[in-house]
């Protein structure tokens, strides 16, 4: 009998907070609503009159690690350009959505924020697949996105724009030094999803064509942390030390690396060179079993230039002295600058003018001068650190000056002599060079 | 031969790891009949466990530090178990012979627990310390009135919405003090960084052993022994076995069923959290690491065959070694060296890397299971419908 | 004598009553189901702006598949913890059609990222329309139809089934994420910018014939769920539920029931998926992770297992709530979806139809100031001579 009364009053509560929480939502739902209205009555941006622009990353779920670190620069870009006066006379809105790590939800958050919070492009996405899934949602509105993360290239979309880097400003450096300075025996190792299979693809042509030999590879499915079969296949497949590739993203890496000198893989006999660790994994990992192996990025917190210096300092001074900046990090800085300086050269938030005018835009970025390509990627330059001890790299190789990118990659058959240039409509996203 | 023994003994070292993320549940799910998804997140507590004793031990220099391991077990254990206890009275004894609602509620908590890890800070801590002294204050004052039974509803209620409403207001407060806003652990991973001892490993075979396994399949014959001494040889295991047994007799006999549940309970999940502190010297240690323990687990003690110990010891080191054959190619080479036929060539091939060695073996246990539908070592008896 | 031919006659009469009283029950469920079905798929599209209703689209296939679940764990009282995928086979099998729209002897384009030439042979069929749909409903239905019958003629029940089918979806899942040179592994299949019989799939007029065929279908489905769970088919299907071992002893053979019953479940899902996919624009293999096939269960239980208008209140009700809490507080919405599970399954085991049915109406007429309904036989209740003792001892009173 108390039981059952008991149960009644749970259930009172419940539904009670449970009803609140809905109300809360629905409430500021409604808020949403009347904010999409641009400039509608008291709201920040009657008082700012602002431009609108879209942030569409994970906050939750098992890429929210990563991609929170891109919304803190992110932000961080947007707060200086308004603390300097904004664009054209106006402030930045930034409108933050969840793709919440999943990619319909990544396609709906997209159209909402085109369609109701009519914001003038969008700054986001992390992993390929969520990128590919929002791409449709551009593609049919003709609108723009920013894309901040190293990918696997073969794409080239007039909606889109890459400020990370595809293969050729990362991997293939990377490949032809680790072939010069470390041995021409590769094994690789990736998670098992498009970016680490497009990659040993890629490097597999390339080392075949270079004279290297590809001894084996592996992969893991995403977040898997048992590793010892592919050590073992490491071992019997380079008995004698060689060079591992790897393109292992997330949890499998910590597995990957602790278990690697468990197994007395070590630095010296067995360099691995890394595609997807970065200052920020590495401390995730622990520098002490990353000492000694190898990452190819385009940017290091430890670059030498004067903005470099500035954009640490300002980010440890706004988000704490203990986060670190890595690549993805500062592409994601670059990009916002980019879009500021087309929007000012076009002298509008208009679509095309902006699409126009951001082809040729160069900035002075923490990693030295980025411009703008015809085929919507940015030229940069490429560099190889080592991890030393205090989990930040010491660049053993970069560049002389920066690189083109080339989206269609010369190393798989099928895109061969294919070339990209988003400026002339006669040749457009892919066509025979 | 080597190659033999080095096979063998990476087979055993995965399957330790499975082993001792199995044992916990062997002991939940066999003994209580209790589906605990939240097992994972327990396992994840352990290895954040782990994580603040190594940082509580890092500023006292070594030696002290390369100790860190050894006194982070019992910790984990400690800290899982209560967490165990607070489920095991607050939701899951409502739920009993329920298996199905289990699951569910479990799946709830683990939920909870996983964006607990992510968004806990001094803030929530205290404000949930709030939220429990009002009310559990309030209903402790409440409960001397004579007439308790029939306000009683009305007071749980009315105590509900008061203390969090107090503790919510609380919260807002003081949410502007950035010390107390800052998260203790963030959603990122965080490094747990294995003693030297640990680290690297001994070529005593002619092959390299890493010692962070032999430490964990130490480990995990340390815990089996134990809990096997536990609930053979003392008292409380005797009461735990006749519950499992017989409830309601039992209870006749004086047995007091309710702490014999709370108590498996802790067990359960206190081994749940040294598999974590384990575990956190091989893989990453952040909220989604229970996730990827889950199911392999669950495997585990349904191919053991539930309640028994040594089914769940078979299956783990079996899967452990199959999962090993296939996914390093062993078993290809193997075939290969025996001229198989070509079919079963490219087939072994083909799920010859780890991603595709795991739909093989699962694969293996669902037609296992086709035929030995109870595990290796059935319950006999009508226990065994549930 | 008289009298008692006077008692049944007025039984007869009391009969008539009650069929009356069914009939006009079931008129106003069958003018209540029109009147949604004009109001959701005739004004709503025209009053909320396309987006939107582009995610009522998607919450309504949802609601399809938790009535496939219902049928299986509201009434049959198995709890399938895999049917993302039936689900996603379903999705492929549409999206892989839509893919296929393009000039004779071409190939989807990203096949030639992986070095593949031809297309692989199970996608052949794919070609044909009225094959594809033929596929994307048996398809799911024989796959869960093949997995039952592996468990369940090895009378594999309870949990054990649950944590089964949890396996066979990490299997899926693994299987589609490594296979890039069938099924483009982790990035999925858009559907957004290809063409279904030469209009492209996102524009406003094809989603919204979608959203339509969505309504329609949810109410086909519906319909299907209860006419299989009120006949004979049905109270077997709950005897099963409720006393496996007993169905046996009767005669019958659980197993058989058992399989075909996972098995149209298992099409709901895949016809749900298929809807899903186009609404959605892409199809990958993370719609088979494990959270999201516990969270259809979820849909269910806030509803009410065992009332099919639950499993679609259930759905619309969490999705919604998901979309506001998630697009405002998306780290509270974790810490509400775990309660939520507690909640439903500690103090709402009913979930909300449950709870009004049995409790919520009565309160509430009460609070009108209204009488109680009793609940006791119909036939007792509707009886004269019941009635007028009633009357007889109220007044002696």
């Amino acid at each position: 009998m108390s039981q059952l009364g008991r149960r009644k009053f749970l259930l009172y509560g419940s539904t009670g907070v449970l009803a609140s929480l809905l109300l809360k939502g629905c409430a500021s739902g409604g808020e949403g609503d009347t904010a999409a209205d641009p400039c509608a009555g008291a709201n920040p941006c009657a008082a700012g009159d602002g431009i609108k622009v879209g942030i569409l990353h994970s906050l939750s779920g098992t890429m929210a690690i990563s991609e929170t670190t891109v919304v803190d620069a992110e932000m961080m870009a947007i707060d200086e350009i308004n603390a300097a006066g904004g664009v054209l006379g106006k402030k930045i809105i930034p409108v933050k959505e969840d793709g919440a790590s999943d990619w319909p939800t990544f396609a709906e958050k997209a159209a909402k924020l085109i369609d109701q919070d009519k914001v003038v492009t969008v700054f986001g996405c992390w992993a390929s697949a969520s990128r590919k899934a929002v791409m449709p949602v551009f593609e049919s509105k003709k609108h723009m996105l920013w894309y901040p993360v190293q990918y696997e290239g073969q794409e080239c979309s007039n909606n889109v724009f890459y400020t990370g880097a595809p293969p050729t400003q990362q991997i293939e450096p990377a490949v032809d030094w680790l072939l010069e300075n470390k041995g021409i025996e590769f094994f690789l190792v990736g998670s098992d999803y498009v970016f680490p299979r497009t990659a040993n693809t890629i490097i597999k042509e390339q080392l075949a064509a270079k004279g290297g030999k590809t001894v084996g590879e592996d992969y893991l499915p995403l977040g898997d942390t048992e590793v010892t079969p592919i050590i073992a296949k490491i071992k019997a497949a380079l008995p004698n030390g060689g060079v591992i590739f790897n393109s292992l993203n997330g949890d499998s890496n910590v597995s990957f690396f602790k278990q690697m000198q468990g197994a007395g893989l070590t630095a010296d006999k067995y360099p691995v060179m890394s595609v997807s660790v970065a200052e920020e994994e590495v401390r995730q990992i622990g520098a002490e079993y990353l000492k000694g192996h190898y990452a190819s990025w385009n940017y290091y917190q430890t670059v030498e230039t004067p903005a470099n210096s500035k954009f640490v300092a300002d980010f440890k001074a706004k988000y704490g002295e203990d986060r670190v900046t890595n690549d993805p990090m500062e592409s994601a800085y670059i990009m916002v600058y980019l879009w500021k300086q087309a929007v000012e050269k076009a002298g509008t938030t208009d679509l095309e003018p902006v699409r126009a005018a951001a082809v040729g835009q160069t900035f002075d970025a923490p990693q030295g001068e980025v411009a703008m390509q015809p085929n919507h990627h940015i030229s940069q330059t490429v560099r190889l650190g080592q991890v030393r001890d205090d989990g930040l790299f010491d660049v053993v190789w970069s560049t002389e000056e920066s690189l083109e990118p080339i989206p269609w990659n010369q190393y798989v058959k099928e895109t061969q002599g294919f070339a990209c240039d988003l400026t002339d409509p006669a040749k457009g996203g892919k066509y025979k060079a | 031969m080597s190659t033999l023994v080095e096979g063998l003994f990476n087979g055993f070292s995965i399957g330790s790891v499975l082993l001792i993320a199995a044992l916990g549940l062997a002991i939940v799910f066999g003994l209580m009949g209790v589906i605990n998804l939240a097992h994972g997140e327990l396992m994840m507590l352990g290895a954040y466990a782990t994580f603040v004793v190594q940082n509580i031990f890092k500023p006292l220099g070594e030696p002290w530090f390369s100790l860190y391991i050894i006194v982070a077990i019992p910790v984990a254990f400690i800290v899982s178990a209560t967490v165990g206890l607070i489920l095991e009275r607050g939701a899951i004894r409502f739920l009993y012979g329920r298996p199905l609602e289990t699951l569910l509620a479990t799946w709830g908590i683990s939920l909870i627990l996983r964006q607990f890890v992510r968004s806990v800070d001094w803030l929530l801590f205290i404000s949930i310390g709030v939220f429990c002294l009002l009310f559990f204050g309030g209903m402790k004052l409440v409960k001397r009135r004579n007439d308790w039974l029939r306000i009683k509803n009305k007071v749980i209620a009315l105590l509900l919405f008061l203390s969090g409403g107090i503790a919510i207001a609380f919260n807002s407060l003081l949410s502007s003090n950035s010390t107390l806003t800052k998260p203790w652990f963030s959603a990122r991973n965080v490094d747990v960084t294995a003693p030297s001892w640990l680290r690297g490993g001994t070529d005593a075979l002619g092959f390299q052993i890493p010692y962070a396994r032999l430490f964990i399949i130490v480990l995990t014959i340390i815990c089996l022994i134990g809990v096997y001494w536990f609930l053979q040889r003392s008292t409380w295991g005797l009461k735990i076995r006749a519950v499992t047994q017989n409830r309601t007799m039992s209870s006749c006999l004086g047995i007091p069923t309710d702490k014999v549940d709370a108590l498996t309970f802790a067990l359960g999940t206190g081994m749940a959290g040294v598999a974590g502190c384990a575990v956190s010297l091989l893989g990453s240690v952040g909220p989604n690491t229970g996730q990827n323990y889950i199911v392999d687990t669950f495997m585990v003690v349904v191919v053991g065959g539930v309640g028994n110990l040594l089914g769940t010891v078979l299956a783990a080191m079996g899967i452990g070694v199959l999962n090993y054959l296939i996914g390093s190619g062993t078993l290809a080479l193997m075939l290969t060296n025996i001229n198989a036929p070509q079919g079963a060539l490219d087939l072994a091939f083909f799920f010859a890397n780890s991603s595709m060695a795991k739909v093989m073996v699962f694969a293996l246990i669902i037609v296992f299971l086709q035929i030995k539908p109870a595990g290796l070592f059935p319950q006999k008896g009508r226990t065994a419908e549930l | 004598m008289a009298r008692k031919d006077e008692g049944s006659r007025m039984k007869d009469e009391t009969g008539i009553q009650l069929k009356r009283k069914k009939n006009k029950n079931r008129l106003i469920e069958v003018g209540a189901i029109i009147a949604l079905v004009i109001v959701m798929a005739v004004l709503l599209p025209s009053v909320i702006p396309a987006f939107r209703l582009r995610l009522i689209g998607r919450f309504l296939s949802l609601a399809i598949v938790a009535l496939g679940i219902d049928l299986i764990w509201g009434y049959t009282g198995l709890l399938s913890l895999g049917h993302g995928i039936f689900f996603a086979l379903g999705g492929y099998a549409l999206a892989m059609h839509l893919k296929l729209q393009i000039p004779e002897g071409q190939i989807p384009d990203f096949f030639t990222l992986y070095g593949v030439k031809e297309l692989p042979w199970v996608w052949l069929p794919f070609h044909s329309f009225p094959i594809t749909i033929l596929a994307l409903i048996i398809v799911p239905g024989i796959v869960a139809g093949l997995i039952g019958y592996l468990v369940f003629r090895n009378r594999i029940k309870g949990v054990y089934f649950s944590i089964l089918t949890q396996a066979a979806l990490l299997v899926f899942y693994n299987f589609f994420n490594g296979q890039q040179k069938i099924i483009n592994g982790t990035n999925g299949l858009k559907t957004d910018t290809e063409k279904i019989f030469d209009l492209v799939v996102s524009s406003p007029n094809v989603q919204r014939t979608f959203y339509i065929i969505t309504v329609i279908l949810l109410v086909l489905i519906y319909l299907l769920c209860r006419w299989l769970t009120t006949g004979r088919f049905g109270r077997l299907l709950m005897a099963i539920r409720d006393d496996e071992t007993r169905v046996r002893f009767s005669g019958y053979d659980p197993t058989g029931y058992k399989v075909l019953v996972f098995a149209i479940s298992g099409t709901i899902a895949g016809i749900a998926g298929a809807l899903y996919t186009v609404q959605t624009g892409i199809i990958t293999p993370s719609i088979m992770q494990v959270a999201f096939s516990i969270e259809m269960v979820i849909w269910v239980a806030v509803g009410g297992r065992g009332t099919l208008i639950g499993a679609i209140i259930g759905t619309m009700l969490v999705r919604l709530a998901q979309t506001f809490l998630s697009e405002s507080f998306p780290e509270i919405w974790l810490f509400f979806q775990g309660a939520l599970f507690l909640i439903v399954v500690t103090v709402l085991p009913d979930g909300i139809v449950g709870w009004w049915t049995g409790y919520g109406w009565d309160k509430l007429r009460s609070l009108l100031g209204l009488k109680r309904s009793v609940v006791t036989y119909p036939s007792l209740a509707e009886d004269p001579e019941v009635q007028r003792e009633i009357g007889e001892i109220s007044e002696n009173k």
